[in-house]
């Protein structure tokens, strides 16, 4: 069961971010629990593609002799990481113009439409 | 926001430059090691929030002009399109540069090598493109919400004062 | 009494996740790996990159990359369309 500590770990990260959506009602702490979770996930992806004893996947002066790591799941990791940080933004500019609006960043006492 | 101390401006006014060129320097060298576009672009982005944080919002809105940013982003998002649409004579992202001869086209010597700048075709160019759009959409985000926190803070701290 | 519910969902579904992450299979052996055997002959000899990640993500996925950048200038146009000013 030792073996399997990385996925202790991405369990850990989603655990931890669902429970801060589930429990908390700031909204800056709940874009801190989405990004927590876009996180895990993203660990997740590049602990798929691993192979015992292998380099990273590049020729320019590598160790000779040794077989590589997958590549495919890194590439698809760095698309999912660009749009975390692009819905990171997104709703810290929308707390943003919330706070300016109303006044609180609550979430209980924001809820009626105002015009 | 309030500018630091002075000795965070002097250190500032050193380093600044560097972090840019080490930016370059990853979005320049995609295809031979560890880096490209995205990589590089979010580094030179980090100097621009290192600006801004350590002379405050009022004198870097000086020096970092929005609108320069937003044609640059532009600007990177076309040429990444254009050149995708230039290999349309067999398919619609052709690598057209590559293993021909022109420029970027020298051949790969197979196995591990000292990597060899001229090589990779269409990977350079669409690496530079990336990377101009990648770090100045950064940079425009994080010169955006400087700006609306400094405008409500005053309008707060006029409001406290009636 | 909401609290309490919200908790034993959470527990229920914590549970879950050790179960399956216990179960997993063993850390450093994947099951298949065709493509990327392909991927990591050839990418020398079609895209003439060193980098194998690099032309995966420009050459043999590049609508990929496309569908980013795109994802990526419309979160920025709507943030600058969320901090204007209206002119009095």
């Amino acid at each position: 069961m030792i073996g399997n500590f990385p996925y202790i770990t991405v369990i850990i990260y989603i655990g931890c971010g669902i429970y801060i959506l589930m429990f908390q009602k700031n909204l800056i702490k709940l874009a801190i629990g989405i990004n927590l979770i876009e996180n895990g996930i993203n660990l997740f992806l590049i602990t798929l593609g691993f192979k015992k004893g292998a380099v990273a996947p590049i020729y320019t002066q590598a160790p000779s002799g040794q077989s590589m790591v997958l590549p495919t799941p890194q590439a698809l990791t760095l698309t999912s990481i660009v749009i975390g940080v692009a819905t990171t933004a997104l709703i810290l500019s929308m707390a943003m113009m919330i706070y300016k609006h109303y006044g609180s960043i609550e979430v209980n006492e924001v809820r009626r439409l105002r015009g | 926001m309030k500018e630091m101390s002075r000795i965070v401006k002097i250190v500032t006014n050193f380093i600044y430059g560097f972090i840019i060129i080490f930016g370059f320097y990853i979005i320049a060298h995609g295809h031979l090691t560890p880096g490209g576009g995205f990589q590089g672009g979010a580094v030179v982005a980090s100097a621009f929030a290192l600006l801004l944080i350590s002379y405050g919002q009022m004198k870097a809105k000086k020096f970092l002009n929005i609108n320069i940013f937003s044609l640059l982003e532009s600007c990177g998002l076309t040429m990444f399109i254009v050149v995708a649409f230039l290999g349309l004579g067999t398919t619609f992202f052709y690598n057209f540069l590559a293993n021909s001869g022109s420029w970027f086209g020298n051949m790969v010597i197979p196995g591990i090598n000292p990597g060899d700048m001229n090589t990779a075709g269409v990977l350079p160019l669409m690496n530079i493109a990336v990377g101009l759009e990648v770090f100045a959409g950064l940079g425009i985000i994080v010169l955006l919400m400087a700006d609306g926190a400094e405008y409500t803070k005053k309008k707060e701290n006029a409001e406290n004062d009636r | 009494m909401k609290k309490i519910i919200f908790g034993i969902a959470f527990i229920v579904f914590f549970s879950f996740l050790v179960i399956s992450a216990i179960n997993m299979r063993p850390f450093g052996l994947p099951t298949f790996s065709e493509m990327d055997d392909y991927f990591i002959e050839n990418a020398q000899s079609e895209a003439g990159a060193n980098n194998v990640v690099t032309s995966i993500v420009f050459d043999y996925r590049g609508f990929d990359t496309l569908g980013e950048a795109t994802v990526l200038f419309t979160t920025i146009v709507g943030i600058v369309a969320l901090f204007r000013r209206v002119k009095k």
